[in-house]
Parts: structure tokens; sequence; C-alpha cells
């Protein structure tokens, strides 16, 4: 970061080769002149966590003046991929990585990730200190912790609340059930043209995530049996195709340039998500709409966890520097000032307790028209239960996303379409 | 000025030293990922675990590939794609390329580059170029449509049965100049006095395209052939950018490639994708050589 505005500099006038070759030669020379600190504790991360992470270096340097930190930032896929790679040849690897929920879920298998009840980490001791479910998230089979809750994402439901209005509808017309949600929809459409939802998927998800048994995971219990030819599903695929067949949804990829377009022209009124989403809508999505959305709890009393963000230590990174990598995971994670800035600065959700309960998660939110939003959010996530991740959950997913488009865009039967992703599972389910 | 003895290549070793480059990059690159595939294939392994999670399996890998649907739906898309694009490809390319042969004199090299432009640009680029053409409200193939034949807008990379389609036209395009280069090269190989006889005895145009021409490239459409064969088999970038990877709507345009990286990558079944490459390079081969078959005709030349 340090070197920017001098490269800025030389940009300025005109370079010769000559002063190129010198700014190169001052550049692998400055290192070893400068070298300070001591040690260097490697951090890997994708956006916003890079970003809580380096924010969170003046603190450190206080505690460990000796000790810099080098946050090593990848695009999102490119990190966990990365992250595989590192993992499975054990080279490269940092001495602590942030990982998206799912991922957590999938690394938690293999054993390359340190158990962080053993010592010296022994975060049995914070159990109580994260959220519930977060936590648990984070146990694997074989009851190892493999990573610590940084961010979480309660699932919430966003609305636009002066089309609502203009259809003679209100939140509580929204969540009752999810067919009233669907009903609500259709009025809306008719007096207002906009469309219930960008993608009629990311109903789908949300809704086989919700009525979980503990300790069951959403495609796969936990003796590996396949879970998607059930009622669950049934339901979710039945709505989604109501959703559909009503025109109820702008049939855009989530992310997408369209999908954006769609809120900002105000063609889309409600959006399900993590409650991070605010945070996207008010920075890129729809930075123009603010102050029309509302944040409510999503229909049918469903309490579900849309992505959070943990930090884990892999196994094989250096030892040395373990319990170090440790300290600053408790302080990125234990310490409510840190939670909090993170809050505040990339509206990432804490994971901790007591970071919850201070008087900024009151604060009115300006793009939810002044809404105490955050407070709805920490009532769900104390409702929300872990999950369970399988080994095959990515296929799962995709596999159960083809069939929803079979039966969306090609009319194919429900029941034939659940029977046939059941049975691409069942292959995969032991392996 | 003379080296010093330690820096002077001895003509013993010269040799050795001048095809180490690539001898090197070959072991490291290619033959070392082969074999450490071959070895996979026939493993279980949980990637994230480090390389001493591995456990030998036996065949258990090969015939799950063989059991598992999308295998199967990937080798259809496969092959679907490879002969749509790859069919036009020829089609289009000899007579275009005895278009040029007869009708362009000083131009030609021009007109050759033109065409080959498509193939030597990073398919990166062109993927993320037709990915704004093909854009549904604001693409430029759409808006075309419109205005021209009146067409509604076409969902072409959000709909199963237009996104082959639209992927096949791309492949069709990058590739269609490469083998028109070929095939001009073949066709300026053969004799003219073939065609000056021919003209003497009467033949027309299209008598001495059939009986001198297209005997005459024979060789080179075997080539061509093999190659849009291989290539077509392996299709990989074009798709996986065009639908971010992800394989598109109903997974229309996940080819085997793509498959079997995304079994690697985002399933973390690197044994299953291994097993499933060797499948596909059976497959590859054994068309490669019905190719050859094809080609080896009565006459005996191919």
């Amino acid at each position: 970061m340090s070197s920017s505005p001098d490269f800025l500099h030389g940009a300025r006038t005109a370079p010769t080769r000559r002063t190129v070759l010198a700014a190169g030669l001052a550049a692998a020379v400055a290192p070893s002149v400068r070298a300070k600190p001591a040690r260097t504790l490697t951090v890997a991360a994708f956006p916003l966590v890079d970003q809580i992470v380096k924010d969170a270096i003046p603190a450190w340097t206080r505690r460990h003046p000796d000790v810099a930190i080098n946050v090593v930032m990848r695009q999102y896929d490119d990190h966990h991929t990365a992250m595989t790679t590192a993992l499975s040849t054990g080279v490269y690897l940092p001495d602590v990585m942030a990982l998206e929920s799912s991922y957590v879920g999938k690394f938690s298998m293999g054993g390359g990730l340190s158990d962080l009840l053993q010592p010296p980490y022994d975060i049995g001791r914070y159990r109580e200190r994260y959220v519930a479910y977060a936590y648990d998230q984070a146990v694997n089979r074989r009851g190892q912790v493999v990573a610590a809750p940084t961010d979480i994402g309660p699932g919430t439901m966003l609305y636009r609340k002066d089309l609502l209005e203009r259809a003679g509808l209100a939140e509580t017309d929204l969540q009752p059930s999810w067919d009233a949600y669907v009903d609500a929809g259709m009025k809306l459409k008719k007096a207002t043209g906009a469309n219930l939802i960008g993608n009629v998927k990311t109903l789908k998800d949300l809704m086989i995530r919700s009525g979980l048994k503990k300790g069951q995971g959403i495609y796969f219990d936990s003796d590996s049996n396949v879970l998607v030819d059930t009622p669950r599903f049934h339901r979710a695929f039945e709505i989604a195709l109501r959703v559909r067949r009503n025109r109820l949804d702008g049939r855009l990829d989530t992310w997408s340039n369209e999908w954006a377009e769609a809120f900002r022209r105000g063609q889309t009124a409600t959006e399900l998500g993590g409650s991070w989403m605010v945070g996207q809508m008010a920075n890129w999505v729809a930075p123009t709409t603010a102050g029309l959305w509302r944040a409510a709890q999503l229909p049918e009393g469903t309490w579900v966890s849309y992505g959070g963000t943990y930090y884990a230590i892999p196994r094989d990174s250096d030892p040395d520097r373990k319990a170090l990598a440790w300290e600053l995971i408790e302080m990125m994670t234990l310490d409510p000032a840190r939670q909090l800035a993170a809050l505040k600065t990339q509206d990432s959700f804490p994971a901790l307790l007591a970071a919850q309960d201070d008087p900024f998660i009151d604060e009115p939110q300006a793009f939810l028209g002044g809404q105490r939003a955050r407070v709805i959010w920490r009532e769900a996530a104390r409702h929300i239960t872990a999950t369970a991740v399988h080994k095959q959950s990515n296929f799962a997913e995709d596999a159960v996303n083809a069939e929803l488009d079979n039966v969306l865009d090609d009319g194919k039967d429900i029941g034939q379409a659940l029977a046939d992703v059941a049975r691409l599972l069942e292959l995969r389910a032991k392996r | 000025m003379r080296l010093p003895s330690f820096l002077r290549l001895s003509p013993k070793w010269a040799p050795y030293v001048f095809i180490s480059p690539f001898v090197l990059l070959f072991v490291v690159f290619s033959l070392f990922p082969l074999c450490f595939s071959l070895y996979l294939a026939f493993q279980s392994w949980e990637p994230t675990g480090g390389l001493r999670a591995m456990e030998y399996v036996g065949l258990s890998n090969f015939t799950f590939a063989i059991r598992d649907g999308w295998f199967w739906m990937s080798l259809r898309n496969t092959l679907w794609l490879a002969i749509a694009s790859g069919v036009p490809q020829h089609l289009v390319a000899i007579p275009l390329a005895a278009f040029i042969h007869t009708s362009f004199r000083r131009l030609r090299d021009g007109v050759m580059a033109v065409y080959f432009l498509p193939y030597i640009t990073s398919t990166v680029a062109i993927a993320i170029m037709f990915k704004s053409l093909f854009s549904q409200d604001y693409g430029m193939i759409n808006a075309a449509l419109g205005e021209l034949f009146g067409l509604p807008h076409t969902d072409w990379l959000t709909n199963a049965q237009h996104i082959k389609p639209a992927i096949a036209f791309i492949v069709f395009w990058r590739y269609v100049g490469f083998n028109m280069v070929l095939y001009l090269a073949a066709m300026q190989t053969i004799p003219g006095e073939l065609y000056e006889a021919a003209t003497l005895d009467g033949a027309s145009r299209w008598r001495q395209f059939l009986h001198i021409t297209l005997p005459g490239i024979k060789p080179m459409i075997f080539f061509g052939v093999t190659l849009s064969v291989i290539g077509g088999l392996q299709l990989f970038e074009e798709p996986f950018i065009l639908t971010g990877g992800k394989g598109g709507p109903q997974q229309a345009a996940m080819t085997s490639a793509v498959y079997l990286f995304r079994e690697a990558f985002d399933f973390n079944d690197f044994g299953g994708a291994s097993a499933m490459s060797w499948l596909l390079f059976v497959v590859v081969a054994l068309l490669t050589w019905l190719t050859n078959i094809a080609f080896r005709s009565r006459k005996g030349q191919a």
C-alpha cells in the first residue's frame, strides 16, 4: 500500500528506460532496507474481508509492533480455488485464511484445517460468546472446530415500501406464508407492473433451507441419505413454478447487470437474501433507491442463514506462527471493537454476541428509510440453527438448479425432476 | 573476445542444452500432469486434506464416471457442439478458400489475414465480447435481429435451447479462418497445369473443383477434420466463460472439459475428474481413429 504514492509520482514524469530500471531496482532493494518487523503473518482473504483485516492493522501493531500483517486479496472464486490448491499441496499456506461459510463445510471434511479446540487455541472456552449456529456450523463430523466465525448473514426480506403501498399492500401481507407472498406478488404486478423477485431461484434457495431438523443438511442427512425427493423440495419447486407461471420473476441472473438495473428502475419489488444484501444494494446495486426499501423477517417464519465469513488456520502452516495467527483471529472475532468496526464500515453483521448488544445495532439505517433493521437480523440470528454441509453439497445445488430450469423452462414434471436429481445424488452420496 | 572456458559449450553437450528448454517445460507442464492424473484416477482424494489424504480405490472412479448421468450429458453436449460448430467450418472454409484462391490475386494475403484474425485473438477476449453481443436486452445481436427482421429479443445465454447454437456460432466464427488458411495452402500446391488441361477439355469450374481441387486437398481435409474433432471434443474456454464457469441453463453448455474441471475444482472430486479425463481421452482417440478410417478410402490414400 505504502508504495503506491511513489509509483504514482514516478508515472507522472515521462519515465525513461533508465528511470524504470532504477525504480525497479529501488523497489527490489527497499524491503531489505526497511525490513523492520521480525515476523510477518500472512492473511489470505477475499474482498471486503481483506479491508476489514487491513483496518485492524493499527490495533494489531500496537500490540505486536514486531509482527507485520500481509493481507493477500483475491477475488471470491479465485480465493477459494487458491485455498483449495494451497491446502492440497501444503505449499504457500497463509497463516490465517478467510473462508466463506459454504467452504468451511467443504474444507472441514479433509483435515487440512487446524482443530481449534486444541491448545493453544482452545476455542471451546469462547463458545458462548458467538452466535450459536455460526459456531456449530464450523464443527465437523469428527467434532472438531475448524474455523472461527466473524460475520454472519441472517436471512432477510427486503421490499420496496413505495411499490407495496401503491398496490395497497403492507409488510404483513407478504409474511404469513410463501403462498401469501406469491399472492401479494400478483397484486403487486397488477398494480405496479413490478416483478416480485429478480430470480425465482433465490426463493427456492431459501425455501429448501427452512424447516431442517437439527444436524440435517439441505441435501443429505448425516448418514448421506439423499433428502431431495421430499416435501420440502416439492413445495419449493411448486412455489417457484407458481411464481414463474404468473410471470412474477424477472428471470434475471443474480448479480448480472440486468438484475441490478431492474432494482434501479423499480422493476423488482422484493429481494430475499442475507442481511449483507442491504450493503450491496446501497453501495452499488441500486444506491439511487435509498430510502425506499425496508427489511422484514422472511415469509412463513423462515429462519435461514445466508452466507457468513470464518477465519481458519491451516494444519500445515508454519507452527511457529500459529499462536500469533490465533491471536489475530481472537482479535478479529472476539473483540467487540473490531466486530463493530466491520459492521460500521463494511456492513458485515457480527457473529460476536457482545457486538450484537452494542447500541449501534439500534441505529437507524438510511438506506432503509431510517428503519432499525439490525434488530430484526439479530432476532433472526438467534433463531437460526446450523445446517450440516455434505461433501457433495455444491454438486447437489447445481443439480437441483438444473432440474429447476427443466421444470420452469420446459414444463418437466416436478416429481420426475426431483427423482432424477435424487438418482444423481445417490450415486455420489457415499463417494 | 573468447568466452572463459566454463561458459563454452562443448559440441557434445550443445544439442542437449538446446533442446532442454522444451524437454524441461514438457516434463513439468505435460508429462508430469499426465502421469499424475493417471495416478489420481485410481485414488479417492479430498484435496483440502493435503497430499497424504489420498486413498487407493481401484477402478471405482471409472465405474462412477460411467454411471454418472452428468458425464453422459456433458458428452452429448460436447458432441452436439462439435458437430454444429465443426461441420459448417469445413463446408464454408473449402468453398471460401477456392473462391479466394481463384478470385483474389493481390489482395489474397490481406483477405486471408482478416479471416485468420479471430484464430489468433485471445479466446477469453472473444468470449467476453460475445457475452455482451449476446446480451438479451442490451446486446447488438438482438438489436440487429430486431432491426432487420423485427424479431423479438432472444435470451441467448439464459435459455437452454439457445445457448448451444450461440456457442457453436462463436466456435465456427473463430476457426473458419484457420481452416480456410489450411485449404488455401493446400490449393496452392495443386499444379496449375491440371486446371489448364481441364479447361482445354471443356470442364466447367464446378467440375474442376469437384475433380481436381477436392481430391487435391483431401490430405488437408483429413488434417483439418482431425483437428476439428480433437478441438471440438476438448471445447472449454468459450462455454466456460460465457456461462461464468457454471455450465449455463440446464447445464446445456457444460462440455465434458467444463464438467471435469468443475468436478475437480467446484465439487472437490479430483479422482473422479481424472477418471473422466481419461475416458474423454479414449473417446477422442476413438473418434480420431474413425476419422482416419473414413479418410483412408478405397484408393488407400490419406
